[in-house]
C-alpha cells in the first residue's frame, strides 16, 4: 500500500530535473477550492479542496471553566479525525499520532499569532468563558492534509458566529446565533508543510511525494512573521537546507494567500 | 386521512423532503455517494472485499459486511464529542442488517467489505439518509448487489400519519399524540429489510404507514439510480 520504491527513486530523479509528475513546480500548491457554510448546524464551517484532497472543518461553541492560569480568556480545542472513509489507510479506533500531531501543530498554528482574541471570550472573569471546538475530518487524502486543514481551520473560524446566550438561566442556547463574528484578527496565518525529497525540496506534495519525504518542516506564519514552526520525520536538514526553506517561505505564502483570496471567502468575511 | 393537518414546513403529509445524490464524490474509495434529504447530508464511502482483520472474526463461508454510522460533531447544533458511542453503535448495525439481504457476500468468502457513513449536517432521517447513500456506494464500487435499497422514515403526528419527519417534527412535536418515527428500508422490488418504531401507533395506522413508505421509497429508487447512471457518464 506504500509507494513503491521504484516510484520513489522516479519521483526523485524528476525534481533533479525540476518536475513533478502533475506537472506542478517545486514550490507550487494545487488547485485551492475554498467553501465555508457548509454545515448548518456549526457556528462556521468550512470544505477544503487541495486538488483531491479534501477536509471539513466545524467550529462550535460552548461555555466553560476557565483555565486557572487564565482566568478572563476563553480556550480553544482543535481535534482532527482521520477518517476511515477518507483512505484505506486509515483504520476505526482511538485518534493515533498523525492524527495527534496535526491537531497540535493546527492548534499551535491558531494559537501562537493571537488569530483569536481570547480576552473577547470572556463571558465573567475567572467563572465562564467561550470554548472554541474546532472538529476536522479528512474526506479524502491525496497528501498534506495538514496544509488543507490549516486553510480550512482558519476559514470556519472566519465563518463563524457566536451563539446565543442567557445569561439570566446562565445557558447557551443552542442553535440560535448572533450576528456577531468570533473575535479573530483580519491578518490570518497560513501553515506550509515543506518536505525534503531526494535532494529537493517541495511543497503541497500527493500522498506519493508525501510517502518517498524523508523530512518535512511545518512553518506557521503570517505575513513574513513566524509564529510555529515543527520539523518531523527522520531524516536531519542540513543548515542550507533550512535556510532555503526560509527563503521559498515568502513566495510560497504570497502565492496560497493569492489562491485564497481568488476563492473570495477568507476576504470578504 | 384525517382533516387539514398543518405541517410546520408545508408540507403534505405524504410529502417528503427535496432529495439529491451523487456517486463518486471520494476519489480514494472504491465506491462512494452523497445523499440529501432536506437539510440532511450523509456521504458513504466503501472499501473492500478486502482481507479481514482480526482474522477470527472472519467468516470461511461468505463475506462479511462491516458498517460504520458516525455523526461529525458540529452536524447538529449541540456539538456530539468525536467517536462512536451507544446510539452509533447500534445504528451501525442496523445499517448492516439494512444492506445486507441485498450484497451478494457470498461470492467472497473470508473477506470484508466496509462500508463508511458520515453524517455532516443533520436534521432528523439521519439513518435512511446514510442508508441510501451506503446502498450507492456498494453499488458504485461494483460489489455484485441482487438490487439496492431505499429508506424513507413515515411517522405519525397526533393522528396524522406523514412521511419523513424533519428534526422539528421528530423532537420538539408534543400536540394530541404527539410524534412517532419509524424508518424503514425497502429493496427496488418492495421487501422490507428495516424498520423501527418509535412512539405509538396501532396496527392499522402502522399498516397504512408502510404503504406510504413503499411508494416514497420509490420515488427515491429512481434518484438512487439515476446518481449511479449519471457516474458512468462522467468517465469515472
Amino acid at each position: 500500500m506504500k509507494t513503491p520504491n521504484i516510484t520513489k527513486q522516479r519521483i526523485e530523479k524528476y525534481l533533479e530535473q525540476g518536475k513533478r509528475f502533475d506537472g506542478r513546480k517545486l514550490d507550487e500548491f494545487r488547485e485551492l477550492v475554498i467553501e465555508t457554510g457548509v454545515s448548518k448546524n456549526a457556528e462556521g464551517s468550512a470544505r477544503v479542496k487541495l486538488g483531491k484532497t479534501d477536509v471539513i472543518v466545524g467550529v462550535k461553541m460552548d461555555v466553560s471553566k476557565p483555565y486557572a492560569d487564565s482566568q478572563d480568556k476563553g480556550t480553544m480545542m482543535v481535534n482532527v479525525e482521520l477518517l476511515p472513509l477518507s483512505s484505506p489507510r486509515f483504520e476505526n479506533g482511538p485518534p493515533k499520532f498523525p492524527a495527534i500531531e496535526l491537531a497540535r501543530v493546527i492548534d499551535r498554528g491558531i494559537r501562537e499569532c493571537k488569530f483569536i482574541d481570547f480576552e473577547k471570550l470572556c463571558i465573567k472573569k475567572g467563572e465562564k468563558v467561550w470554548t472554541v471546538f474546532i472538529d476536522i475530518y479528512s474526506i479524502n487524502d491525496d497528501g498534506n492534509l495538514l496544509d488543507a486543514a490549516g486553510i480550512g481551520a482558519v476559514a470556519a473560524l472566519k465563518d463563524a458566529k457566536i451563539p446565543k446566550y442567557d445569561e439570566e438561566n446562565e445557558q447557551v442556547l443552542f442553535g440560535e446565533l448572533t450576528d456577531k463574528s468570533l473575535p479573530v484578527k483580519k491578518e490570518f496565518p497560513i501553515s506550509i508543510t515543506f518536505h525534503k525529497v531526494g535532494e529537493n525540496i517541495i511543497v503541497d506534495p500527493t500522498r506519493e511525494e508525501e510517502d518517498v519525504s524523508e523530512a518535512r518542516v511545518t512553518i506557521g506564519s503570517s505575513k513574513g512573521i513566524i509564529s510555529s514552526m515543527q520539523k518531523g520525520d527522520l531524516k536531519a536538514l542540513d543548515i542550507e537546507e533550512f535556510n532555503k526553506i526560509l527563503d521559498m517561505l515568502e513566495k510560497t505564502w504570497n502565492d496560497i494567500f493569492k489562491k485564497i483570496n481568488r476563492n473570495k471567502i477568507l476576504e470578504s468575511l | 386521512m384525517t382533516k387539514e393537518f398543518k405541517r410546520q414546513d408545508g408540507r403534505k403529509p405524504d410529502e417528503i423532503r427535496e432529495i439529491s445524490a451523487k456517486v463518486g464524490i471520494i476519489p480514494n474509495a472504491d465506491g462512494s455517494a452523497m445523499f440529501q434529504s432536506g437539510k440532511t447530508i450523509a456521504i458513504a464511502a466503501v472499501y473492500g472485499p478486502k482481507e479481514h482483520h482480526p482474522r477470527n472474526q472472519r467468516n470461511p463461508a461468505r463475506g462479511t459486511l462491516r458498517c460504520t454510522y458516525n455523526m461529525m460533531s458540529f452536524s447538529v447544533t449541540d456539538r456530539i464529542r468525536p467517536g462512536p458511542n451507544r446510539r452509533s453503535t447500534e445504528i451501525s448495525k442496523i445499517i448492516e442488517w439494512a444492506l445486507e439481504p441485498v450484497v451478494m457476500l457470498d461470492k467472497y468468502p473470508g473477506l470484508v467489505v466496509d462500508v463508511h457513513i458520515h453524517m455532516t449536517q443533520a436534521d432528523a432521517g439521519t439513518r435512511c439518509a446514510g442508508i441510501n447513500a451506503a446502498a450507492m456506494a456498494l453499488a458504485h464500487a461494483g460489489i455484485p448487489m441482487k438490487d439496492l435499497v431505499s429508506s424513507i422514515a413515515a411517522g405519525k403526528l397526533d393522528k396524522t400519519i406523514v412521511l419523513d419527519l424533519d428534526k422539528y417534527e421528530d423532537s420538539e412535536f408534543e400536540e394530541g399524540e404527539g410524534s412517532t418515527d419509524i424508518p424503514i428500508t425497502f429493496t427496488g422490488d418492495g421487501k422490507l429489510t428495516h424498520i423501527q418504531v418509535d412512539g405509538h401507533i396501532t396496527t392499522e395506522q402502522l399498516k397504512q404507514a408502510i404503504k406510504m413508505a413503499r411508494e416514497a421509497s420509490k420515488k427515491i429508487y429512481e434518484v438512487q439510480k439515476k446518481a449511479l447512471k449519471d457516474s458512468l457518464g462522467g468517465g469515472k
